[in-house]
C-alpha cells in the first residue's frame, strides 16, 4: 500500500483556496440524501456535526458521555491560538505556521500546518459570534496572553476555562441543529467497531451503555473525533473516560495508525501524591507567563523554599534557554524537570517535583492582579494540596497530557480507508512530534468548523446518494457478532484481578519505559512484558455484572483491553524511531549537553502502521516529509 | 482514617432501591471522595460483588458529570466545589457518610447513584444558542464589548450543567440552570437579537421536562459548584417578562 497525502500543488499560501476551488461539491438538494455518522462531540466532533448539519447533510452524532457537553475538551484551561495579530506584536499566519512546524520539531506536514494557521483567524470570529465570553481589555477588545514556544501574544482565553467556553459554543451550535431535527444526538452510546464494506468505511456498531443493546448504524461516511489516547498511561491529565477504543478498532479494520510514540508530557502538573491517585491535575501553562521555575542548586537541599536564598536557587529554564526562559516548549521543559530531579535536586516529599514560584510576580504586579489572572488555578491547587500558592511556591511535575499521534489522514482528513475521516486529537496531522500550548483547541475547531465541511464533499460526490449499504449487510452482522463475542469473553473470564489493577500496571510500565526518556533496552523489556500482561488480562480479569445493563466495569474492561494492544504499538514505534525529536526522546540520541538529536537524514517521515491481524506484526508505511518553504533547522530555544 | 458509608443501591429504575452499608479500609485524608469510592469498588469487585455505579469524568470540577448527595447536600459539605473536588480531610475518622443520587422527577434514576440529566440537553436545544451559521461571522473585534459585561456574562457562562441546583431545590426547579444560560447570552450583544424567543422557549422546555417552579429559597445557589448567583434568576424573570410583553413571535 502507498500512502498518498493528496496535498494540492502550488505555492503553500494558495493550497487551501486552490483545494476548495478544485473540490467537487454536493448539490443542496442531494446533501440530505447523504448520511454522515460523527463519533464524538468534543471541540472537533461537535463543531463538525453542527456544521455538516447546517450544510444540509443528514447527521447522527454519538458520544459515550451522558451529554455532548461533557467531552474531555471541556477541561482545557489555558487558551486557543490564532494569528489575529490584534496585539500588533509581529504575528502573522506565516509566523504561527512557522512556530507550529518548529514546535513540532519538523515532523508535521507543512501544508496542513499552514492551513491550520490560515483558518485560525476565522475560528475566533465564529466563537465570538456564538457568544463565547473571551477575556477582554478595558477598551472592550479581545485580550491575549502568551504560551510556550512563541514570542508573541496570540492566545485567546476565557479565564482558566477556555475549553469549557469553546465547547459550550460548539455544543450550542450542535444543540441548535438537534432542535431543528437536523442532527440526531445519541448519548451513552459507545462505538465499539467500524464497519467496512468493499474497502470503504460505511458504518459503526454501537453499544447503548444503559441497556447494553448493540445497534448498527449505516452511513455514507464516518467521522471519528474521539480524542487522544493518553490514558494508555493510566495516570494522566485526561478525563477518566477518555479512551482509544474507536481509533483502535478502526486501526484493526485497516486504518493506519501514525506516530503512536509521539506523546506529550506536560511540564506543569500537580505531582503524584499517593498510590490511590486516579488522575493528575494540570496547572495551565499560562502560569509560566508569571511564574518562575526553580530547584535548589544543591542536591538533597531539604530546606523549605523561603529559606533558600536567591543565590542558592537554580532557575534552570532561564539559565538553559535564556531567550524563551520559563516559556520554553513543553517537551523541553518537561525533560529539563526530569533532569534536575534525576540529579537529586527535586523538591517535595518524593523528590519528584520542581517549584513554580510567583513571589516575584506578586511583588511586581500585586496579589490582586495575580488573583485575577490565575485565581481559579490557585484555588484548584489549594483544594488538591491544601497549600497556599500566594504564600509559598507551587510544586509541579510533568504528566502525560496529549497525544500527537493518531490515525493517519491525508490533506482532506480522510484516512487510508476511504470514507473514514478523523478529526481533532484522534488524528495525527498537525503537531508533529510536539504540540505547542493552545494549539489543540485551534486544531479541533479548525478541523470541525472549516476543514472537514469543505473536504467531505469531495468523497461524498464520488458516492451515489442513497446507495449506502443497509444495516442487514453481512459486514454489519459480522462486526456486531465480533463485538458481542468480546463482551461475552470479558464477562466470562471470572478471574482474580480487577480491570483497574491491569490498567495501573500497564501505565506504570509505559511511564517507566516509554515516558519522558526512552532507550532500546527499556523498550524491548516493555515489548516483552506487554503481551504477557495482555495474556494475563484475558485469562485472569474479573468483570462483575451483566452485559444487558449499565456496567462501568465492563466499559472500562473493553477500553483497557484496547490499551493493552495499543501500548505495544506505541513501544514498537518508539523503538523503531532511532532519533530524538519533540516528545520522543531516545537516550541514545542526544548531544553532549543533553539536547535532543534529530536525524533528518533517516527519519524525516511519518510512521504509519498497518495492522496485519492478531498474530502478525504490523507493517510500517513511511510518508516522507518534505519542506518547501521552511528549512529544517536544529530546534533551538536558547 | 476509616469511614462508614451508607450508599443508595438500585439495580435499575424499575426495581426498588435501598441503602447498603460499607465499612471502608484505611484511607488517606488527601484522597478525593471519588478516589475513596474507587477503593471501595476495588474491594467489592475482588469480593465478587457489583461495584457502586457513580458518574464522574474530569475529576477536576469542570465537566459536570459527577453528582452525589453527600450527607444530604448535593456535592458535599463545601461551597463552590463539585463532588470530585471534595477531599476526605473534610470528614473525620469514624464518620458515617450517607451517599445518595441527585433526586428529581426530571432526572430519572438509571442505576445506583447515576441519574439521567437529558432534560438539560432538551432545554438547551430549545433555545440556548445564538443562531449563527459557521463561516458567517464578522471579525471578532468588530464589536467591542465593555469588559464588565463580558466578565458578567462569563460569571453566568461558567455553569457546568451538573444539576446540583435541581437536586437541592424542594421544587426540583431548574431555574438557576436556565437563568445562567439566558443571562450569559442576554448580556452579550451577540445574544440580544434572539433574547425574547430564547427566554420563552427555554422556560417552556423547562416546564415541559417536569422541573418545578422557583420559590426563591436560594438553596440552588448554595450548592452550585460555580457559585452562580441568584441574581441571574432575577435577570431571567426580567427576560421572561419582557418576552411575554413583546408577545409571541
Ligand atoms: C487538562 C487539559 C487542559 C488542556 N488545555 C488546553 C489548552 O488550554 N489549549 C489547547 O489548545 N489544548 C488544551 N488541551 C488539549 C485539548 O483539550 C484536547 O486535545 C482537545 O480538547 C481534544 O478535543 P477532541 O474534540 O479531539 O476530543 P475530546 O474532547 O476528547 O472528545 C472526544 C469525544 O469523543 C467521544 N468518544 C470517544 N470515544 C468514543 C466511542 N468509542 N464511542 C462514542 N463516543 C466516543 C467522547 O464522548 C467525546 O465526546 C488540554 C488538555 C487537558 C487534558
Ligand atoms: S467529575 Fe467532572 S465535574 Fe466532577
Amino acid at each position: 500500500m502507498k500512502l498518498e497525502a493528496n496535498i494540492p500543488a502550488g505555492p503553500l499560501a494558495q493550497k487551501w483556496s486552490k483545494y476548495r476551488f478544485d473540490s467537487k461539491l454536493v448539490s443542496p438538494a442531494n446533501k440530505r440524501r447523504y448520511k454522515v455518522v460523527v463519533v464524538g462531540a468534543g471541540l472537533a466532533g461537535a463543531s463538525a456535526a453542527a456544521t455538516l448539519a447546517e450544510l444540509g447533510y443528514d447527521v447522527e452524532n454519538f458520544v459515550f458521555h451522558d451529554s455532548p457537553r461533557r467531552a474531555h475538551s471541556i477541561a482545557a484551561q489555558g487558551g486557543i491560538n490564532a494569528a489575529k495579530n490584534y496585539q500588533n506584536d509581529g504575528d502573522s499566519v506565516r509566523r504561527l505556521f512557522y512556530d507550529t512546524i518548529k514546535g513540532g520539531d519538523f515532523r508535521a506536514r507543512e501544508a496542513n500546518v499552514y492551513r491550520l494557521a490560515e483558518v485560525s483567524v476565522s475560528i475566533i470570529d465564529q466563537c465570538v459570534a456564538q457568544g463565547v465570553p473571551f477575556a477582554r481589555e478595558y477598551g472592550g477588545l479581545l485580550d491575549n496572553r502568551s504560551f510556550g514556544g512563541a514570542q508573541v501574544s496570540r492566545t485567546f482565553y476565557a479565564r482558566g476555562q477556555t475549553g469549557q467556553q469553546l465547547l459550550l459554543g460548539a455544543y450550542s451550535a450542535l444543540a441548535r441543529q438537534a432542535g431543528l431535527g437536523a442532527v440526531k444526538c445519541h448519548t451513552h452510546a459507545e462505538m465499539l467497531d467500524l464497519v467496512v464494506v468493499d474497502g470503504h468505511a460505511k458504518g459503526i456498531i454501537v453499544r447503548n451503555l444503559i441497556s447494553g443493546e448493540l445497534t448498527r448504524h449505516a452511513a455514507d461516511a464516518v467521522v471519528l473525533a474521539t480524542g487522544g489516547y493518553g490514558n494508555v498511561f493510566n495516570l494522566s491529565t485526561y478525563a477518566r473516560g477518555s479512551n482509544a477504543t474507536a481509533i483502535w478498532r478502526a486501526y484493526k479494520r485497516g486504518a493506519c495508525f501514525a506516530n503512536p510514540c509521539f506523546t506529550q508530557i506536560h511540564p506543569t502538573c500537580i505531582p503524584v501524591s499517593g498510590d490511590y491517585q486516579s488522575k493528575l491535575t494540570l496547572m495551565s501553562e499560562s502560569l509560566r507567563n508569571d511564574g518562575r521555575i526553580w530547584v535548589p542548586k544543591q542536591a538533597g537541599d531539604k530546606r523549605p523554599p523561603q529559606d533558600i536564598p536567591e543565590g542558592e536557587r537554580d532557575y534552570y529554564l532561564e539559565r538553559m534557554y535564556p531567550s524563551f526562559g520559563n516559556l520554553a516548549p513543553r517537551d523541553i521543559s518537561s525533560r529539563a524537570a526530569k533532569r534536575v530531579c534525576d540529579e537529586g535536586r527535586g523538591v517535595g516529599e518524593s523528590g519528584r517535583g520542581v517549584y513554580l514560584d510567583f513571589a516575584e510576580a506578586i511583588q511586581r504586579l500585586g496579589e490582586a492582579t495575580i488573583r485575577e489572572r490565575y485565581g481559579n488555578l490557585f484555588a484548584i491547587y489549594k483544594e488538591i494540596t491544601d497549600e497556599n500558592a500566594y504564600r509559598s511556591p507551587m510544586r509541579i511535575f510533568p504528566a502525560v497530557h496529549y497525544t500527537m499521534g493518531g490515525l493517519w489522514v491525508d490533506y482532506s482528513l480522510m484516512s487510508n480507508l476511504p470514507g473514514l475521516f478523523v478529526l481533532g486529537e484522534a488524528n495525527f496531522s498537525d503537531h508533529g512530534a510536539n504540540r505547542l500550548g493552545a494549539s489543540a483547541l485551534m486544531q479541533g475547531l479548525a478541523d470541525g468548523y472549516f476543514v472537514l465541511p469543505a473536504t467531505i464533499a469531495g468523497y461524498l460526490a464520488s458516492q451515489k446518494p442513497d446507495q449506502r449499504p443497509r444495516p442487514d449487510h453481512d459486514a454489519f452482522r459480522q462486526a456486531e457478532e465480533q463485538v458481542r463475542g468480546s463482551v461475552r469473553r470479558l464477562l466470562a473470564s471470572q478471574g482474580q484481578r480487577t480491570v483497574a489493577s491491569f490498567h495501573k500496571e500497564l501505565g506504570q510500565l509505559l511511564w517507566d519505559h516509554c515516558g519522558m526518556a526512552r532507550n532500546a533496552a527499556g523498550l524491548k523489556q516493555a515489548l516483552d512484558r506487554i503481551p504477557a500482561l495482555r495474556e494475563e488480562f484475558w485469562r485472569n480479569v474479573r468483570v462483575p455484572g451483566d452485559a444487558e445493563e449499565l456496567n462501568q466495569s465492563l466499559e472500562r474492561a473493553g477500553r483497557v483491553a484496547d490499551f493493552l494492544e495499543l501500548a505495544e504499538l506505541l513501544c514498537l514505534d518508539a523503538l523503531t524511531r532511532e532519533e530524538s525529536c519533540g516528545g520522543h526522546f531516545r537516550e541514545e540520541h542526544q548531544y553532549p549537553d543533553g539536547e535532543a538529536k534529530r536525524d533528518d537524514q533517516n527519519f524525516a517521515f511519518v510512521s504509519a502502521w498497518e495492522y496485519q491481524g492478531p498474530d502478525r506484526p504490523p507493517v510500517l508505511q513511511r510518508e516522507p516529509l518534505g519542506y518547501e518553504e521552511v528549512k529544517m533547522t536544529t530546534r533551538s530555544y536558547k | 482514617m476509616r469511614v462508614r458509608l451508607k450508599v443508595w443501591r438500585q439495580k435499575h429504575a424499575h426495581r426498588p432501591g435501598g441503602f447498603h452499608t460499607y465499612e471502608t479500609p484505611e484511607l488517606n485524608p488527601n484522597m478525593s471522595f471519588l478516589e475513596m469510592l474507587d477503593v471501595v469498588n476495588e474491594e467489592l469487585t475482588q469480593r465478587g460483588e457489583e461495584p457502586i455505579a457513580f458518574d464522574h469524568d474530569c475529576r477536576e470540577g469542570i465537566c459536570g458529570t459527577c453528582s452525589l448527595v453527600i450527607n444530604g447536600k448535593p456535592h458535599g459539605p463545601h461551597r463552590g466545589v463539585a463532588t470530585c473536588q471534595t477531599y476526605l480531610r473534610s470528614f473525620r475518622d469514624g464518620d458515617e457518610i450517607v451517599v445518595e443520587p441527585f433526586r428529581a422527577k426530571a432526572f430519572p434514576l438509571i442505576k445506583d447513584l447515576i441519574v439521567s440529566r437529558k432534560a438539560f440537553d432538551h432545554i438547551i436545544q430549545a433555545g440556548g444558542f445564538v443562531s449563527v451559521r459557521t463561516g458567517s461571522a464578522p471579525d471578532a473585534n468588530a464589536l467591542p464589548i465593555p469588559k464588565p459585561d463580558a466578565d458578567r456574562a462569563m460569571d453566568a457562562a461558567q455553569c457546568i450543567g451538573c444539576g446540583a441546583c435541581v437536586a437541592a431545590c424542594k421544587n426540583a426547579s431548574a431555574m438557576l440552570f436556565v437563568a445562567a444560560k439566558v443571562s450569559h447570552l442576554a448580556l452579550l450583544p451577540q445574544g440580544k437579537v434572539e433574547r425574547e424567543r430564547r427566554a420563552r422557549a427555554m422556560v417552556q422546555a423547562m416546564e415541559a421536562a417536569g422541573f418545578g417552579g422557583c420559590s426563591v429559597t436560594g438553596s440552588c445557589e448554595a450548592v452550585c459548584p460555580k457559585e452562580i448567583s441568584l441574581e441571574f434568576i432575577a435577570r431571567l424573570n426580567r427576560e421572561y417578562g419582557r418576552a411575554l410583553l413583546k408577545g409571541p413571535n
